[in-house]
């Protein structure tokens, strides 16, 4: 093994990635905006790039406002986001922009209650009366009531929240926001809120380790973490009144009952929606696409990628446990791709 | 006007052909050069006020000072106060203070004045690696050590003894305030540490062997006549961590808390204001919603320019204090 062949090796690796390079016909996008799903994201910018090599996808995963807001500052291609752009976000842009949903995410309840083994059964109305600060105790009978049995002790509930802004804090708010007046007059829906009572952990692995360790605790970590990590988490009634745990099935079911009122700019919600199968707690997280692209080459690639992402790029959701998009969805996008010019 | 200054013999003017001399000789480069970069500390500081100040103008005219004693902090509903961050950046930052002085400026004497060089040279390495330990390392070591101790044993011991202040009252989460304050403590000892101790080794000898001369035992040499003579030293080591301490922003984030909440309590949660700009900017949309973290920012900017300012001062009255008793 001398020194010259692996400098020669490096040489053919350098030249190559040059001429990879100096090809005139290297498309690059760039993109921004949500965390949660750029583990499927950077796969399939990955898998795109494998199929199409003379296209490049960069995609920074700096959150979804700031994705927001490079797309209409014009540094991006496209955006991504957890939560919907507002009306007035809209209105604000300089051209008309879509929303594209690409997967599913999910939030699960997560607690540590020592000496309870019974796996955890919430209402609606008791999730919103833990993170209002109403209900303060595990032994609480609005509590007990939907886990008979199951030795809740006479301890007072530590809520834990994310601190950091997220989409999972939007579509945890935004679902106790459906259940509760209460919630929705108070504190309302965002990506972060004012809190009634709790503590804040940054990143779903803050709230994961300070319910670990705190003993009495409650908070909410997004489903993908919560399977990858193997943690034990609580079923939630839905509101045709079945307890369901999150599951891949359940959080795709959520999103296929809401695909026939489907509004036409796809910015829907589709926490608490009817079905007996659809897991409560879900959410869309979007593409966001301007209509008009100039650069007739970005354009054609914007166009390749979104059908391509609808189709064969589904079957890399799965395996990095995100919930695959309903058929009714996707047949709605597709058509939606053509407004792209 | 620069023609005729370039036509003129420079021999007519004495102080034109110094500079030119010294030009040639480098030191009038050397000291452009040099005050070229020291105008550009001044003028990025200048810079970075003004950009907050310009991006902060939304809330600034939306609140006005309300801003700084309001308590709320509702994304949501787009009402925005400072208060609470301020109450926690501060809280904090004393609290690592009152730890870590006495144990900084205590490690700095021993390894100064009393540990044999080897000792001193060998502990001094390790501690300026500590010094250069990232912050989020600490943050961990606070939620996986720090945060169960407190819990499980130092929470409970001090609200059993000294559970009468209101200091010390209120459940045991094991992140707060007070844990937030020791985690900062242990990150900024080194600093203390380091500087203090240099500042001791620049004491001329003299001051120690008059002090030995007049019959003073060790300790008396180093604390009547040593620590005077270094107290303006000593007291900027402080001031150097607690600035650190005040921008801190990764370990607090991790062990504080992250609740908006003013309280007298040491072990409740609390909220700074480097962990509120860290944890909500990423995500944050609407112009108000950033506006108002731009001028959190320029609030934390205000309260380290205050506070050293007030460093500032209080050198300059120990040091003449300090000098005048060392020339007694």
């Amino acid at each position: 093994m001398s020194l010259g062949r692996v400098s020669a090796g490096l040489l053919f690796a350098v030249s190559m990635a040059l001429s990879a390079c100096q090809g005139n016909t290297v498309t690059v996008l760039n993109a921004a905006g949500a965390t949660f799903p750029y583990p499927i994201y950077s796969k399939w910018f990955d898998e795109y790039h494998r199929l199409h090599p003379n296209v490049q996808i960069n995609y920074q995963s700096i959150g979804s406002g700031g994705g927001i807001r490079q797309l209409l500052d014009g540094t991006v291609d496209f955006g991504a986001s957890d939560g919907p752009m507002t009306d007035q976000q809209l209105a604000d842009a300089p051209v008309r922009i879509l929303h594209f949903p690409t997967v599913l995410g999910a939030d699960v309840p997560s607690y540590n209650l020592p000496g309870v083994t019974a796996e955890l059964k919430f209402t609606p109305q008791v999730l919103a009366g833990i993170f209002l600060g109403k209900i303060t105790r595990w032994n609480d009978p609005a509590i007990a009531g939907a886990n008979p049995g199951a030795g809740l002790p006479a301890e007072d509930i530590v809520v834990i929240h994310r601190s950091d802004g997220s989409g999972t804090t939007y579509i945890w708010t935004d679902y106790l926001s459906k259940v509760s007046d209460e919630w929705r007059t108070r504190v309302g829906q965002g990506t972060s809120v004012n809190w009634p009572v709790g503590l804040g952990g940054k990143g779903n692995e803050g709230v994961a380790g300070l319910v670990k360790q705190t003993p009495f605790s409650l908070g909410y970590v997004e489903l993908v973490y919560a399977l990858q990590n193997n943690m034990a988490y609580g079923s939630v009634q839905n509101s045709a009144g079945v307890f369901l745990k999150a599951t891949l099935e359940s959080v795709s079911a959520a999103a296929a009952s809401v695909a026939a009122s489907m509004p036409e700019d796809f910015r829907v919600s589709v926490t608490n929606p009817a079905g007996a199968a659809a897991y409560p707690i879900a959410s869309f997280t979007w593409l966001l696409v301007p209509t008009r692209i100039e650069d007739a080459a970005k354009r054609a690639v914007v166009k390749d990628f979104l059908a391509w992402m609808l189709t064969a790029g589904q079957q890399y959701c799965e395996p990095l446990a995100y919930a695959k998009l309903p058929q009714e969805v996707v047949a709605r996008e597709t058509q939606a791709i053509a407004l792209i010019q | 006007m620069a023609t005729a200054h370039t036509t003129v013999d420079s021999g007519s003017f004495p102080r034109v052909r110094g500079w030119l001399r010294r030009l040639r000789s480098g030191d009038e480069i050397a000291r452009l050069v040099t005050l070229l970069f020291a105008l550009s500390v001044i003028l990025l500081t200048l810079f970075l006020v003004q950009r907050l100040w310009d991006e902060s103008l939304l809330a600034r005219q939306a609140f006005g000072w309300t801003f700084l004693f309001s308590r709320v902090w509702d994304p949501v509903a787009g009402q925005f106060g400072a208060l609470p961050f301020v109450y926690g950046t501060l809280l904090t930052s004393l609290l690592g203070l009152i730890v870590a002085v006495p144990l900084g400026l205590g490690a700095a004497i021993f390894l100064a004045e009393l540990a044999p060089r080897r000792i001193s040279d060998g502990l001094t390495f390790l501690i300026d690696l500590l010094a250069a330990v990232p912050s989020v390392i600490y943050g961990l070591l606070g939620i996986f050590i720090v945060v169960p101790l407190m819990r499980t044993v130092i929470q409970p011991a001090l609200g059993q003894t000294l559970g009468f202040l209101p200091l010390f009252q209120g459940p045991a989460y094991g992140i707060g305030f007070l844990t937030g304050g020791v985690v900062l403590a242990v990150m900024i000892v080194p600093f203390i540490i380091s500087v203090s101790r240099e500042v001791l080794l620049a004491v001329p000898v003299d001051q120690r062997e008059a002090a030995l001369a007049l019959g003073a035992t060790r300790w008396e040499a180093t604390w009547k006549a040593v620590m005077p003579y270094a107290r303006a030293g000593l007291l900027g080591s402080v001031f150097l961590a607690l600035a650190r301490a005040l921008g801190e922003t990764m370990a607090v984030t991790m062990v504080i808390g992250n609740n908006p909440n003013i309280s007298a309590s040491l072990f409740a949660p609390g909220y700074s204001i480097a962990a509120v700009l860290a944890n909500e900017f990423s995500e944050a949309t609407g112009d108000l919603y950033l506006s108002a973290l731009m001028e959190l920012a320029l609030v934390l900017f205000l309260v380290t320019f205050i506070l050293n300012g007030l460093a500032r001062i209080l050198i300059v009255l120990t040091a003449r204090r300090g000098s005048g008793m060392a020339q007694v």
